[in-house]
């Protein structure tokens, strides 16, 4: 019999045919891998997220293979000897155990528990991005839901994971979250019982908060993360304005190879940036803080960073109890506000956002344009105004540390906190407005007078002008005759490649060589000519 | 913006392409690139790359990749003998266990971050740089699209025939909300539990004992256990005190635990008064006074005492109570005073003459 000679060089080619023929992906595979993405560095900042969410998943994985979610009493025999001897729950146990028993499982816990701050930083930044600029706009108003969503799921991630050690910190944090659940009226003790299996602490609320942790809260997250990128991919991403972009077309790189490429490496750094910070910078020392003893907290005793706004409201709300003299007489108590109510009306409101704006501006457009801050001043100061009712009260969920640090009284601060909440908010709107509309007014001004030279002029009646360099053509006065069209104003003459070449330095570029006039990372770019349409596979 | 748009779109360029020949055999492998993309409708407007080849910059950026690509290596192999080497079993004080974390994050960080910034600088310097155009295609579906998709979704309900057949709607609904109710009933009916189950909410540890017909008071007892005796706290001097039950001291009896002040002559003056205009009058014993330390704010210990104002000050959020006024909220978010234990001393040590008086802990709908 003969024998075939193996091609080596045509195997790949055939292989891709065998699978072509099977599963029908050639040209959807072609259309993938040739998808457009715009390129800039605010778009990134979801990715974090992302990243920080696979990371949080690989070392959550390799937790569970350690932890035990119980609360039976044990008595503690391991490594750290401060320790030795107490009488603790089996979860402090073996959260001890993985800091100090597992071969390298303390830095798998730190870097679970700083990918999960990156993740609620990330998340929050993002959307910060995405508000400032319009991305939330028609037709990507649900995708605006789903990242919103995925916050407070995010939080109560964050919440039950810190939660199930059962340290000190987070039993006086169980402690509290049952005293918000009691302070609802009418069914808040029923919802308590019903969730603890009792009254405070019980036995069950580790076990019971480990599953939401492992399995239910991931799996809800996986899904919004899946459901909000489906999104992103069908709607494809929206874009700065620039020179040959349009609200109808996406102006950027293949998605294969160099866009992938750069994705693969960010991801890589995100893994090295929690990686370094899980092995060098120590968090959630929870052998310090002993196991959870009903009787023992210590001062400075703060929840995670994302945590702290609804701590500083609590702080901040004074004691108004609202009595129902009806038979015995009923209750609302002061914690029912800052904790329940608040944190209701901060979920549903930015839900409605992108419909309330839509409605205001009777604007029913799809919008792929990113607008700039700046140009859309109202919102832009609104978001400030969220920002500095954010800080304050997350300012205010360590105010007892910043009483101490700086010598303030803890009073003083408390009633700083109180007026500041009131005051601060509307002027943090009123001062953004204001600088939105004065960097407004000086886009124009450069557009109409041309960008400044520094060069001073004497004229032969002895005065003194200064030479602008109009941005175009002009007209009859000497003003510029170039509209503004949503995107940066080159503002100095070594912007529009006026001066020479870079200067080297010894590790960078001193001065960065100018890439493109208007539009960032990308050399000028023509319209593109209108083409007869070409039958293709894709559909999109 | 959305003018331009408009009349950038309504523009008609006709522009027929010669045939293209994908066998040609002339081509370039990117001219076949190309192709497929515009085939998707996407348009390589600029491509070229950063450097000539085989220049002196392409060459020092290779180099610079390849030994950020070593440094890999030899930070994951680092790693990975610092992992089965380095001694890691905790030891008190210092020692180079201490190091065992830091070490491994160093060496993981830098392999990671290695491989990130070799991957970026090959894609961002030795890639060309492009600028690709694809149209969205998003207008939405033409009106006689969406007629007929509705039209679609329209006809199933017809088929159904819920309209014509009222009664097999009726009966589905009827039907399947005991379904539902079936899937809730044992989530609910497992869950749920009645929070006022032996009078759990307002009992603590220190409800006296009622045995075979006698009644026997709890006493106040340390963390340990040992009871406690009023010698064991000097004047301005404070104490934690706990049921003197089995698993008194534990988080089972999370709400009973009791501070213990030994107040000053002038300040237990002050507080006996106070207690007597509150209708405490026997709650002190001599110059002791003992508050529920849990706060009725939102259940933290109320455990920082301040001497000189005879405040209690909680650190969760910061509720201030004055100790020589019945534990009455000066400050902060508490809006009801600590309530009070009332001491006895039974044989030389002390004991709860009863349970609190009024409910322990953070406040809810039906508390009285």
């Amino acid at each position: 019999m003969k024998r075939r000679k193996l091609d080596m060089a045509a195997l790949p080619g055939r292989a891709a045919r065998e699978v072509d023929d099977r599963l029908g992906v050639n040209t959807p595979l072609r259309s993938l891998l040739n998808k457009v993405f715009p390129d800039h560095w605010s778009f990134l900042l979801g990715e974090i997220a992302l990243f920080s969410f696979i990371v949080l998943l690989l070392t959550g994985v390799y937790l569970t293979f350690f932890f035990e979610p119980s609360l039976t009493e044990v008595t503690y025999n391991g490594s750290y000897a401060p320790l030795r001897g107490a009488h603790m729950s089996a979860a402090y146990a073996s959260t001890l155990d993985i800091s100090f028993d597992v071969r390298g499982g303390l830095i798998v816990r730190q870097m679970h528990h700083w990918a999960a701050l990156l993740f609620m930083a990330a998340i929050v930044v993002h959307m910060l991005r995405v508000f400032l600029t319009g991305a939330f706009r028609k037709p990507r108003e649900l995708n605006w839901m789903i990242g919103y969503l995925l916050f407070w799921v995010g939080f109560l991630a964050g919440f039950t994971g810190y939660s199930i050690p059962d340290d000190g910190l987070s039993g006086t944090g169980l402690r509290i979250a049952s005293a918000i659940m009691l302070s609802i009226p009418v069914i808040g003790s029923w919802i308590t019982s019903s969730i603890f299996g009792g009254e405070f602490p019980g036995e069950i609320i580790i076990s019971r908060f480990y599953i939401a942790h492992v399995l239910l809260i991931p799996a809800l997250l996986v899904a919004l993360i899946s459901a909000h990128l489906g999104l992103v991919f069908k709607q494809k991403h929206t874009q700065w304005p620039g020179p040959g972009r349009t609200n109808s077309n996406v102006v950027g790189e293949r998605m294969f190879p160099r866009y992938a490429i750069k994705q693969g490496g960010f991801f890589m750094i995100v893994f090295g940036v929690i990686a370094l910070l899980g092995g060098l910078v120590q968090i959630n020392p929870i052998w310090l803080f002993g196991p959870y003893e009903a009787a023992v907290v210590s001062a400075a005793s703060q929840p995670d960073w994302y945590v702290m706004f609804l701590d500083g409201s609590t702080r901040l709300m004074p004691p108004w109890e609202i009595n129902i003299p009806i038979g015995d007489g009923y209750v609302i108590p002061p914690l029912f506000w800052p904790t329940v109510v608040l944190p209701g009306i901060l979920v549903v409101l930015p839900l409605a956002y992108p419909f309330i704006e839509a409605r205001l501006n009777k604007d029913r457009r799809i919008h792929n344009l990113l607008q700039r801050p700046r140009d859309v001043p109202g919102r832009t100061a609104l978001a400030a105004m969220a920002v500095t009712f954010w800080l304050v009260l997350t300012l205010s969920g360590a105010n007892d540390v910043i009483a101490d640090k700086f010598f303030i009284s803890l009073n003083a601060m408390t009633w700083v906190g109180r007026i500041g909440l009131i005051i601060l908010p509307p002027l943090a709107y009123y001062v953004t407005y204001r600088i939105c509309l004065g960097l407004q007014q000086h886009d124009r001004e450069v557009l109409a007078h041309g960008v400044e030279t520094g060069i001073i002029r004497r004229l032969p009646n002895g005065k003194f002008v200064e030479v602008h360099q109009p941005l175009g053509p002009t007209d009859e006065h000497g003003h510029g005759t170039l509209e503004y069209v949503g995107w940066a104003v080159p503002k100095k003459m070594n912007r529009l490649g006026a001066l020479g070449p870079a200067i080297r330095g010894f590790f960078f570029p001193i001065e960065k060589p100018v890439e493109a006039p208007v539009s960032p990372g990308h050399p000028p770019v023509e319209p593109r000519s209108e083409r007869q349409e070409v039958g293709s596979g894709g559909s999109r | 913006m959305s003018t331009r748009t408009d009349a950038h779109s309504n523009q008609v360029v006709d522009n027929p392409r010669e045939p293209f020949d994908v066998n040609d055999p002339r081509l370039s492998r990117f001219d076949l690139v190309r192709e497929g993309a515009r085939r998707d409708d996407i348009e390589i407007v600029h491509y070229e790359p950063q450097f000539p080849p085989g220049s002196r910059a392409e060459r020092r950026i290779v180099r610079t990749v390849a030994s950020i690509f070593l440094l890999v290596g030899v930070s994951a192999t680092a790693f990975v003998a610092a992992y089965i080497w380095w001694p890691w079993r905790y030891e008190h004080g210092t020692g180079a266990s201490k190091y065992y974390t830091p070490i491994l994050g160093l060496t993981l960080g830098i392999a990671l971050l290695g491989i990130g910034f070799g991957i970026l600088i090959w894609g961002k310097k030795l890639l060309p740089k492009e600028v690709s155009i694809q149209a969205r295609h998003d207008e939405p579906a033409s009106e006689e699209e969406r007629r007929l998709t509705g039209n679609t979704l329209l006809y199933m309900v017809d088929e159904l025939g819920i309209r014509r057949r009222p009664l097999l709607g009726v009966s589905l609904l009827a039907g399947l909300a005991p379904v539902g109710a079936v899937a809730a009933a044992p989530l609910v009916g497992g869950l749920i539990q009645q929070p006022h189950k032996n009078n759990q909410m307002f009992t603590t540890g220190w409800k006296p004992i009622t045995e075979n017909g006698t009644t026997r008071l709890v006493r106040l007892t340390h963390h340990d256990g040992t009871p406690v005796r009023p010698e064991d706290v000097s004047p301005g001097g404070q104490i934690t005190v706990f049921p003197g039950i089995p698993g008194g001291a534990t988080n089972k009896y999370a709400d009973s635990p009791v501070l213990l002040i030994h107040l000053r002559p002038d300040d237990a003056a002050a507080a006996r008064a106070a207690n007597e205009r509150a209708g405490h009058a026997d709650y002190m014993w001599g110059n002791y006074i003992a508050y529920s330390k849990i706060c009725t704010h939102a259940g933290c210990p109320a455990s920082l005492y301040e001497q000189q104002t005879n405040r209690l000050l909680c650190p969760c959020h910061q509720s201030q109570f004055l100790i020589t006024d019945n534990a009455r909220p000066i400050f902060g978010p508490a809006s009801r005073r600590l309530p009070q234990l009332p001491l006895t001393v039974e044989d030389g040590f002390f004991a709860a003459k009863s349970d609190f008086t009024e409910t322990v802990g953070p406040d809810f709908w039906e508390r009285p």
